[in-house]
């Protein structure tokens, strides 16, 4: 047995969990969580071919899919061989798997939808009301990164890493920022470490606002949405008063951050932090004490926690369904192991849990920036580039959960990179919750897990 | 009897008929401008209702291939249907010349027609979303006209009379005191009424969410002039249940048949002011819920059958059968 199929082996038996799974010309990678660490596990296949691991673990199933559409390898055995990312790739037209029965009719939604969102495909099978089956239809905003990255210079790769998703522009910059410096070798001063985490805080702070409103809002409770848009915009626009932009794009950069937060900067945000705390307790008290939403949230697109551990599922998904799990600590990154936060964990695994999460999540997230802006060091904000060949990968919890790079430096350019969304575990989940439940409450469930599609689709 | 004796009171009919048909996008616009007021947000001009009108009878309307002659006939039937049960509601006088010509059954036989027509319209094109909708449309119709019936029961059981003007007349007379009934009978009203219009908690107006749409997913396929004569007639159906409820419930200030123009004046400002109320009233509720799961619906919608039944049956017992 090779050392790719003993890992499948560990992965299906649930000692170790998937982190990701990528291909590049003449070689495999698998990126694996075991025994609290991250690990990291090349197959080189000259010949295009691989065996599957979705064959004994099911969550590296649309991950080695992708894997053929990109690189044209053809993994031996996997169960789903249909395109993934690449809708062009195949000579058939794509075949949604077969739902048979009585009285069963097809619903279908997207790419395009009525709201500003972007675009996905779903294709609904009902009993009446009820959801016997979703599939999910992604790759509408493929753009082709990897590509893009390869070859690019380091600024240039990093602006993109920055571009995956907008929502998670700081995550996804970070991670990539620590991959490279793990590559070169480059350690960045203490002060920009602490306004990367800064940054990705208040970056979970707006999302997580705007995302309890978007969320009671599907249940047609528009207040709460008003209400949490409002301090959403608040947080935005000091953001772009203390660091130039609203979502903090291209804030951070491989070997610190681009801009310092000036001492009138440090008192807006704490300003901020205290008057958000006070706003949104009452906001809290109100989803929790208005019934008719309760009734709408409690019990609603359940997914099971054993799913939830076999899928790996990052952020509030995750830790909703009884994950107990965050990549701010473990594996941890600087400088989280010197602030003191604690990760909310539930197992109902609904929609309510979803929302319950996130509430919290925002009270510890306004205790971390507090904290932050509390301890902030002095110092540089940049370190000096220190240019060699090398590889690096790290892992970040972005609002989503945890955002996976991995990639290749050959002095100044990226030779190869490879960037992995949290909603690739959290996408076939929501397939999974839906299931039992009926049609009109698909858009609730949806919005509780909130999945990136640019992030995913890369 | 010459024509002259006719012709003041067609008048004051068409007057009434045309009052409806202009007021109806005002209160549609009244509403959606407290509710954003609720909700800190400046919310559209109130005329805005009639600009949307305005516009969609100026764009080119995009019919399906697969659509039928009812595709495209429905819409204005249902504004037809509408617009006369809108009629026949007594506004801001009772005893006009129409609401001797149909009664409370009638109205409700009217929307009932309307109905049926949009639900026919949903299936015709054939999709998705459209089959949702008429299927979850008739299945809210089905539970809320036998309450709307029962509720009719109850009122010309108390008035004597299902005509309207007459209950009017009589609600106004002041003999039936305050009754337990009546009191049963309008929260059931308001149930009915909610569910009819597709308010929350039983339909979102503003949701953009194509799966959880009851009356918006049966008219995702019109544009143009039938999209706005859809939109027309459901102003016009939200105007007219405003009216039912206070026709019914609170008459007061209502012009009677024959008297000075004074008399109108005042009932149409009274009219006025109590539409103004309730639109503000609906507003608050609309804020203040979420909307119900699909098949909760069907709960509400028993409660109202069961009220307007106690109502019903509270006034045998008082009555000693």
């Amino acid at each position: 047995m090779s050392a790719w199929e003993a890992a499948g082996a560990r992965l299906a038996a649930g000692e170790a969990s998937l982190v990701s799974l990528w291909a590049e010309p003449g070689a495999v990678h698998l990126a694996l969580f075991e025994k609290g660490e991250l690990g990291h596990l090349a197959h080189d296949c000259p010949t295009g071919r691989f065996p599957s691991l979705a064959r004994v673990h099911p969550p590296a199933l649309r991950l080695e899919r992708a894997a053929q559409d990109l690189c044209g390898f053809i993994a031996e055995g996997l169960p789903d061989p249909r395109p993934w990312l690449i809708h062009g790739a195949a000579a058939t037209p794509y075949r949604f798997l077969p739902v048979e029965g009585e009285n069963l009719h097809e619903i279908a939604v997207g790419p395009v939808h009525a709201g500003i969102i972007e675009p996905g495909h779903f294709r609904f099978t009902c009993d009446g009301e009820t959801v016997v089956r979703v599939e999910e239809r992604l790759g509408y905003v493929h753009r082709g990164v990897e590509t893009l990255m390869a070859g690019a210079a380091l600024p240039l790769a990093a602006q993109r890493a920055g571009r995956m998703s907008g929502d998670s522009t700081v995550a996804y910059a970070l991670a990539f920022a620590l991959a490279a410096e793990q590559a070169s070798g480059t350690a960045p001063p203490a002060r920009a470490v602490w306004l990367r985490a800064l940054m990705a805080e208040i970056e979970r702070l707006a999302n997580h606002l705007g995302d309890v409103g978007a969320i009671c809002n599907d249940a047609a409770f528009a207040l709460m949405h008003a209400h949490c848009a409002i301090l959403r915009e608040r947080v935005l626009r000091a953001s772009a008063a203390c660091f130039g932009h609203r979502l903090m794009m291209d804030g951070v950069v491989p070997g610190g951050v681009a801009r310092d937060l000036s001492p009138a900067g440090v008192a807006l945000l704490a300003g901020l932090a205290h008057e958000i705390r006070a706003a949104f307790a009452p906001l809290a008290r109100l989803y929790d004490m208005t019934a008719s939403l309760q009734d709408r949230t409690v019990g609603t697109g359940i997914l099971h926690p054993d799913l939830a551990r076999q899928f790996a599922a990052g952020g509030y998904v995750g830790r909703a369904s009884g994950r107990d799990f965050d990549a701010r600590r473990t594996p941890g990154y600087p400088p989280y192991e010197q602030l003191a936060f604690t990760v909310p964990v539930l197992r109902e695994g609904d929609v309510n849990a979803r929302i319950m999460i996130r509430i919290r999540e925002i009270g510890e997230t306004l205790g971390l920036i507090e904290q932050i802006l509390a301890r902030l060091p002095e110092g540089p904000i940049c370190a000096a580039w220190r240019q060699t060949r090398g590889e690096g990968m790290a892992l970040v919890e972005g609002f989503r959960g945890d955002v996976f790079v991995w990639l290749r430096l050959e002095g100044e350019t990226v030779a190869r990179c490879h960037l992995r969304d949290p909603s690739w575990f959290q996408w076939p989940l929501l397939e999974a919750a839906i299931k039992g439940n009926i049609i009109a409450d698909f858009p609730l469930c949806n919005k509780s897990f909130n999945c990136a599609y640019a992030g995913h689709d890369r | 009897m010459s024509a002259l004796h006719f012709l003041p009171p067609l008048l004051l009919q068409g007057a009434q008929m045309a009052l409806v048909l202009l007021a109806a996008p005002l209160l549609t616009g009244w509403v959606r401008k407290v509710k954003a007021r609720l909700l800190r947000r400046r919310g559209p001009p109130l005329l805005q209702p009639y600009r949307d009108l305005l516009r969609l009878f100026g764009k080119e309307a995009v019919i399906a291939e697969n659509a039928s002659w009812l595709f495209r006939t429905a819409p204005y039937l249902i504004f037809a249907f509408t617009w006369v049960a809108a009629a026949l509601v007594p506004s801001f006088a009772t005893g006009l010349m129409f609401s001797w010509t149909g009664d409370l059954i009638a109205i409700i036989a009217l929307l009932g027609a309307a109905r049926f027509l949009l639900a026919l319209a949903g299936l015709d094109i054939g999709t998705g979303f459209g089959g949702i909708g008429a299927s979850r449309e008739v299945m809210i119709a089905a539970l809320a006209e036998p309450a709307m019936l029962m509720i009719v029961v109850t009122l010309a059981l108390i008035a004597g009379a299902t005509q309207l003007s007459t209950i009017a007349t009589f609600m106004l007379s002041g003999v039936q005191g305050l009754r337990v009934s009546l009191a049963l009978a309008l929260v059931a009203f308001v149930i009915v009424a909610l569910a009819e219009n597709a308010r929350i908690p039983v339909d979102n107006p503003a949701t953009h969410l194509e799966l959880t749409m009851v009356h918006e997913a049966m008219v995702l396929e019109y544009s143009a002039r039938h999209l706005a004569m859809i939109e027309l007639a459901a102003a016009l159906k939200l105007l007219l249940t405003c009216s039912l409820l206070i026709c019914i419930f609170f008459p007061f200030g209502m012009a009677n048949a024959g008297d000075a123009a004074r008399g109108y004046a005042l009932g149409l400002l009274a009219y006025g002011g109590k539409l103004a109320l309730v639109g503000a009233i609906l507003a608050v509720f609309e804020t203040a819920i979420a909307k119900m799961r699909v098949f909760r619906v069907p709960g509400l919608l028993g409660a109202a059958l069961m009220l307007s039944l106690l109502g019903l049956l509270l006034l045998y017992i008082s009555r000693g059968f």
